[in-house]
């Protein structure tokens, strides 16, 4: 019998206020697999994110994680599972230092990467470890967003658009990380508009559109699917 | 004798010396305004009754169970601390999604509540408070005579201060309490138990209340009104300073005591006035306060 998914999300649905975002998501994130969600602009693919979370708290359905149901826990519980994230807007806290940046989240379990080693891994951090947060550019932002969750010992790690706006030698340096993420064994449920970016680390697809996943498919049929793409991302 | 402007030195030294004391209170609890704002959004009008209640509980444990100043400097800011934690888990917690203005009546109402209270029962005319054997008289500086217990309050209110502001700015705890004044939501999506950071905030910054009032309770009397005669002019320090920002509560409210003071001993038909003159040029100037980010 094939091994339970990590993640495993079901008639996912959320509103913002009114609004109906997220129409019955379903989806499955297994154990060391790093997943794309596909779509075009405003088909819910962040909100799928947050709503996982928990920062979407209007929502029905399931969200199994590591067995148990998402859904009834409290923000901060959630990411006590074992659960990182790195919003698209990056997060990273103006009136705190890199350095209190790089240590405000909470460890969440055992075998997170030491300060020492993250600070090998991101050498322009730990020289700007004293400067405000947000002083630094926007490819150290994004670094840092990411570089704190190494610490916490997560096991699932949502990153939202980490390529957004960012020069192709960051977005290959944020690359080179994702797969030393993979190697680590933490599964990534990655949203990404940047396909030749997502193509180098996704072992699965998901294509998302008006709040529903339509199709899924592994890495290795995308290039059959490439037509099909094309019409519906608009690329 | 020696004269400044034509005023004697001695009467300039004691305005000052009143205008710092004052200060250190308008500090004390502009500081917790400060913080309790910043995270919670709520701007707490209970402010002055928590200080009150320090004082009072204060006067009772002397006078109905012999505890002096030195164990109630401890009690009475605990006490209110946990009281204020409990009505901010039972009643404010639920206001934080509506409009800040139900917070700011809530926190008004109570104020009335508490104060109504001790009206009741113990009057509107003030109760003295000895200051303690150990604080009591004073030395002659040689230019002026300083009462002991005004030097111990200058001294302990910058001790509880600087020792605040440090917890803010230099630890764990007070990265925290940052991160989530600026972004709640994210800082509890990695895990820090934000609705408890909150009560924590609340109860902590009514006990620093709490601590201003029983320090008070020797200079000023101990009396039902205590809070709502100062809380008006410490909300003004809090919006000179800028709302949320803790440095700003804590120069501005020495700063404006000392200008309260040079006014009395220049212009004393100002002095009541001085500071709100000065809130309204830095609310022309700067809207955001001396020390605030612009939004």
């Amino acid at each position: 019998m094939a091994e339970a998914p990590l993640l495993s999300v079901r008639g996912l649905n959320a509103w913002y206020g009114e609004g109906h975002a997220l129409h019955g998501v379903d989806l499955d994130v297994f154990r060391g697999e790093t997943v794309t969600l596909l779509g075009r602009n405003g088909v819910g693919k962040t909100t799928t994110l947050r709503a996982i979370l928990g920062l979407v708290r209007k929502r029905t359905g399931t969200i199994m994680f590591d067995e148990r149901d998402l859904i009834r826990l409290s923000l901060h519980r959630v990411a006590r599972c074992g659960i990182g994230f790195v919003p698209e807007e990056r997060g990273i806290f103006s009136a705190l230092t890199v350095d209190e940046n790089l240590l405000l989240p909470p460890v969440v379990a055992p075998g997170g990467m030491p300060v020492e080693e993250i600070f090998e891994l991101f050498p322009n951090l730990k020289e700007r470890r004293k400067s405000q947060g947000t002083k630094l550019s926007g490819g150290e932002q994004q670094m840092l967003a990411i570089a704190r969750m190494l610490r916490t010992g997560v096991k699932l790690l949502l990153l939202d658009e980490p390529t957004e706006g960012l020069a192709p030698v960051i977005v290959s340096r944020i690359g080179e990380v994702l797969q030393m993420l993979k190697a680590r064994g933490i599964t990534v449920l990655l949203v990404e508009q940047n396909f030749r970016f997502a193509r180098r680390v996704a072992d699965r697809f998901y294509l998302m559109e008006h709040g529903r996943v339509t199709s899924g498919f592994p890495v290795g049929e995308l290039e059959a699917r490439m037509d099909l793409l094309h019409e519906v991302l608009g690329v | 004798m020696t004269m400044i402007f034509g005023i004697p030195v001695q009467a300039l030294l004691g305005q000052l010396l009143v205008g710092l004391i004052n200060g250190s209170f308008y500090a004390m609890l502009s500081l917790g305004l400060a913080i309790i704002f910043g995270l919670l959004r709520i701007i707490n009008f209970a402010h002055g009754a928590q200080y009150m209640l320090g004082a009072f509980i204060g006067y009772l444990l002397l006078t109905w169970g012999g505890i002096g100043y030195w164990p109630a400097l401890i009690i009475a800011p605990l006490a209110v601390g946990l009281f204020s934690a409990i009505i901010e888990r039972l009643a404010l917690s639920r206001l934080y999604k509506v409009d800040p203005l139900y917070g700011l009546l809530f926190t008004f109402g109570l104020a009335l509540v508490l104060e109504g209270v001790f009206r009741y029962f113990f009057g509107v005319s003030g109760q003295p408070y000895a200051p303690p054997p150990l604080l009591a008289g004073g030395t002659n500086l040689g230019f002026m005579f300083l009462p002991v217990y005004r030097g111990w309050i200058v001294l302990a209110s910058l001790v509880v201060c600087l020792g605040t502001w440090f917890a803010i700015e230099k630890t764990r705890l007070g990265a925290y309490l940052r991160a989530a004044t600026e972004n709640p939501s994210l800082v509890q999506a990695f895990g820090v138990n934000v609705p408890l950071l909150l009560t924590l905030t609340y109860g902590a910054g009514a006990a620093l209340a709490a601590l201003a009032g029983i320090m008070a309770a020797p200079v000023y009397q101990v009396s039902p009104l205590m809070g709502s005669n100062l809380i008006i002019v410490v909300f003004a320090v809090v919006v000179v300073g800028g709302m949320g920002s803790v440095l700003g509560a804590i120069v501005t409210g020495y700063v404006l005591g000392l200008v309260e003071g040079l006014t009395k001993v220049f212009y004393p038909e100002a002095s009541s006035i001085v500071i709100f003159v000065i809130m309204a040029l830095v609310l022309l100037v700067r809207p955001a306060g001396l020390f605030g980010k612009d939004a």
